[in-house]
């Protein structure tokens, strides 16, 4: 059973359709992708899965059953504009948030000493928010976000705003949530995080989800059959392959092929095997990026759907 | 189980804290402390110099009208005024050269002060009451009817009204309509000011949290509503805090002033000063002497009335703030509040008027429906009340005042749940409708 379905949701403001029958399953303890242009419904999905907005019609269930407002304090969500009260001083801010959280004040003061002395910001504690820079507040944010201990974290662009280390630190400490058991959405424009995070991703257009499905999966599926060859010798076009380009490096070529029909990869090789020998064979799989451009500029050729 | 304590404590304490409060909370008594204490302590300081007046008496009538004592000293001279002027000129320690030229009697304008430096006002006017004094009695022995003088006394009278109000078991209560009027303007005027305060105070905060984004945080911890009204409850206590410290600080200060005064001022004097003062003085004097006074002060009930005063301000705070809430939450910045924030305050605006008017007519039609509108009855009512007012009156305006709070407050959380999460585009009137029904 996955940890969080989301089944059917429709969301209408004023004048738009926010959400257009959108449903999502995430497993648990895993990291899912929520992707998508900007104003494509990202936001106002997240809100619905906190609670923070009721949907018009759909459900959000949590392990099966319909989300409580208990489950929601156990949610960790680190909104994409962020913002903490600037005149009041860090530690004493974090430790109102995290009783707002339903922490007592004795566990909370205990988690935020932890987390300050692992990210060493402890010098910060009675620092006003406005005297910090922004990066410098976000980090303090995301440990607000995961002083709980949350179940489900919800991350809306964690990485907007970090510097490289930062970022890495991030990456490093969202992977080592995941492993302590935890289950995540995160929503990113960063596609070079989702090929290295996520497991599973949705992709939202126009408030319609237009891909879904396993990571791995989908680039396979958006495979252009194309395939790095590495020789001794140089090649030509085959039966089953065509060239595409053929670069010298070295004292051996590096070529790129495309398959021309639906042959398997083991008659390709063989193919190629009599004219020359293979030092290395790859397949060049799309990067998320490509397949996130091709599907929202809408020259989708292959839109998968599990 | 709600976390709204939370709220409250963190909007109570960070804005207690605040600088601007507690310089506002204690010098406000000082102030009014210092307006009571100031005209009295200046007329404690005297100027204990002495004033030499050189007289030039041409008639030789007013030898007797001017007497030395020990700060005024009259010296009669039989020179003319520029030989006294020239020998004296180097002179310090004369102040003045009166020069009496005629029959003042005949010719009021006939004296005339002449110095070097400006002669302050006290001076004059004290010559001026000698010289008053003499004349009149002249013109009463003028008149040669015996004991004129008594008889005028006696003809002198002061008349005071005193107003009796029968009340429902018909017992006659002593009151002073003066007094009702007092009490009622400054209880309505305090309302009206903490409402507009506090209630843009409210706002400015939600416009604040909505601003820094925290508030996406904090409602997917607490419910829009709690946070709501977490903040109003929080910033009411607050206003209840700095009433409460006025009013046991102004008394302090009066106490400790009275203490330190006890010695130099006596009541004689205190009553001058106060007559000088003039303001409170009129009505005062109305009331009559010290003792009529005291039985009228009793009979104003002033816990009573106290208690209306923190039910009516709860009530308006509450009906008010929630709205200005709203309106906070409907807008991204507060130069965008006026459009909504000023058909808020017109209300309000107007129930001062009505309350200044009903003050001298508290039972006009007028000041009885404003009393019951809940938008102006906070303010009106408390003018009315001191005067005495039905029970019916006062139970329906409460009832409806509750009930209007509260419907307030639900509309206002509707508007409140969507706009604090809505950015950009300023919303219209149109669109506020909208949310109500999301």
């Amino acid at each position: 059973m996955p940890f969080l379905e989301v089944k059917n949701v429709v969301k209408q403001y004023a004048e738009h359709l926010a959400l257009n029958d959108v449903s999502m399953d995430v497993p648990e303890n895993t990291i899912y992708g929520l992707l998508g242009p900007n104003g494509a419904g990202k936001t106002t999905l997240i809100r619905i899965i906190n609670s923070m907005t009721a949907p018009d019609s759909g459900t959000i269930l949590l392990k099966g059953k319909p989300l409580t407002f208990e489950d929601v304090r156990h949610i960790g969500y680190l909104p994409e504009e962020r913002g903490l009260y600037k005149k009041m001083k860090v530690g004493e801010q974090a430790l109102y948030l995290a009783q707002l959280k339903g922490m007592s004040r004795h566990d909370a003061l205990k988690a935020l000493k932890y987390w300050f002395q692992k990210f060493e910001i402890q010098s910060w504690w009675n620092k006003k928010v406005e005297e910090l820079s922004k990066g410098m507040a976000q980090k303090v944010q995301f440990v607000i976000t995961i002083l709980h201990e949350p179940k489900l974290l919800i991350f809306d662009e964690p990485f907007s705003g970090f510097d490289p280390v930062n970022t890495d630190l991030l990456k490093q400490e969202i992977i080592h949530l995941k492993e302590k058991g935890a289950t995540i959405i995160f929503s990113t424009h960063n596609m070079a995080s989702v090929e290295e995070l996520c497991e599973n991703i949705s992709l939202i257009h126009q408030s319609k989800i237009v891909l879904q499905g396993n990571v791995a999966e989908i680039r396979a599926s958006f495979s252009t059959k194309t395939f790095k060859v590495i020789t001794r010798e140089p090649i030509s076009n085959g039966i089953h392959f065509e060239l595409v380009q053929q670069v010298r490096k070295n004292d051996c070529l590096e070529s790129i092929i495309k398959k021309v029909n639906a042959c398997n990869n083991n008659t390709l090789l063989s193919e190629i095997l009599q004219q020359t020998e293979i030092l290395a064979f790859e397949e060049l799989l799309p990067s998320m990026n490509d397949i996130f451009i091709e599907t929202v500029s809408g020259n989708s050729k292959n839109p998968i759907s599990n | 189980m709600s976390k709204i304590h939370l709220i409250i404590q963190r909007e109570y304490t960070t804005r207690v804290m605040k600088r601007s409060f507690l310089l506002l909370t204690f010098l406000t008594p000082l102030f009014f402390a210092a307006m009571i204490i100031v005209p009295i302590w200046m007329s404690t300081l005297k100027d204990e110099k002495e004033k030499h007046i050189l007289v030039i008496d041409q008639t030789h009538r007013y030898s007797n009208a001017l007497k030395s004592n020990n700060t005024y000293i009259f010296d009669f001279i039989d020179q003319p005024l520029d030989e006294v002027r020239e020998t004296h000129k180097k002179d310090k320690k004369i102040t003045a050269i009166l020069v009496i030229a005629d029959d003042l009697l005949k010719n009021p304008a006939a004296a005339t002060l002449y110095s070097e430096e400006q002669v302050n006002l006290e001076t004059k006017s004290y010559i001026e009451g000698l010289l008053n004094e003499f004349l009149r009695e002249q013109k009463l022995a003028s008149y040669n009817i015996p004991d004129l003088d008594k008889i005028i006394q006696e003809s002198n009278s002061k008349i005071n009204i005193s107003t009796i109000r029968w009340d429902e078991q018909g017992k006659e209560k002593q009151s002073s309509a003066e007094l009702a009027l007092i009490i009622g303007m400054i209880s309505a005027f305090i309302i009206y000011m903490f409402i507009l305060t506090y209630g843009s105070q409210v706002m400015s905060g939600v416009i604040q949290e909505k601003t820094n984004r925290v508030v996406e945080i904090i409602v997917s911890s607490v419910k829009p509503f709690e946070l709501m009204l977490g903040k109003i409850i929080g910033i009411a206590l607050v206003g209840l805090t700095q009433f409460f410290l006025w009013i046991i600080l102004t008394f302090v200060l009066l106490f400790v002033a009275q203490f330190f005064f006890s010695n130099q001022i006596d009541m004689s004097m205190l009553q001058q000063t106060n007559q000088m003062a003039a303001m409170p003085a009129a009505s005062m004097e109305n009331v009559g002497n010290a003792n009529n006074m005291l039985t009228v002060i009793q009979s104003f009930d002033f816990v009573q009335i106290g208690i209306y005063f923190l039910i009516y301000f709860l009530g308006g705070y509450l009906l008010y703030a929630s709205l200005f809430a709203a309106v906070g939450s409907a807008v991204d910045n507060e130069t965008d509040t006026q459009q909504f924030s000023f058909p808020l305050t017109l209300p309000i605006i107007f129930a001062l008027f009505v309350a200044i008017y009903g003050a001298q007519n508290p039972d006009s039609s007028l000041a009885f429906w404003c009393s019951l509108i809940p938008f102006t009855s906070p303010v009106v009512m408390m003018v009315r009340l001191p005067y005495g007012v039905a029970a019916w009156e006062i139970v329906l305006s409460l009832f409806i005042l509750i009930l209007s709070f509260i419907a307030t407050t639900w509309v206002a959380g509707k508007i409140y749940r969507t706009g604090i999460l809505m950015y950009g585009k300023k919303p219209s009137w149109k669109e506020l409708w909208k949310w109500l029904k999301y």
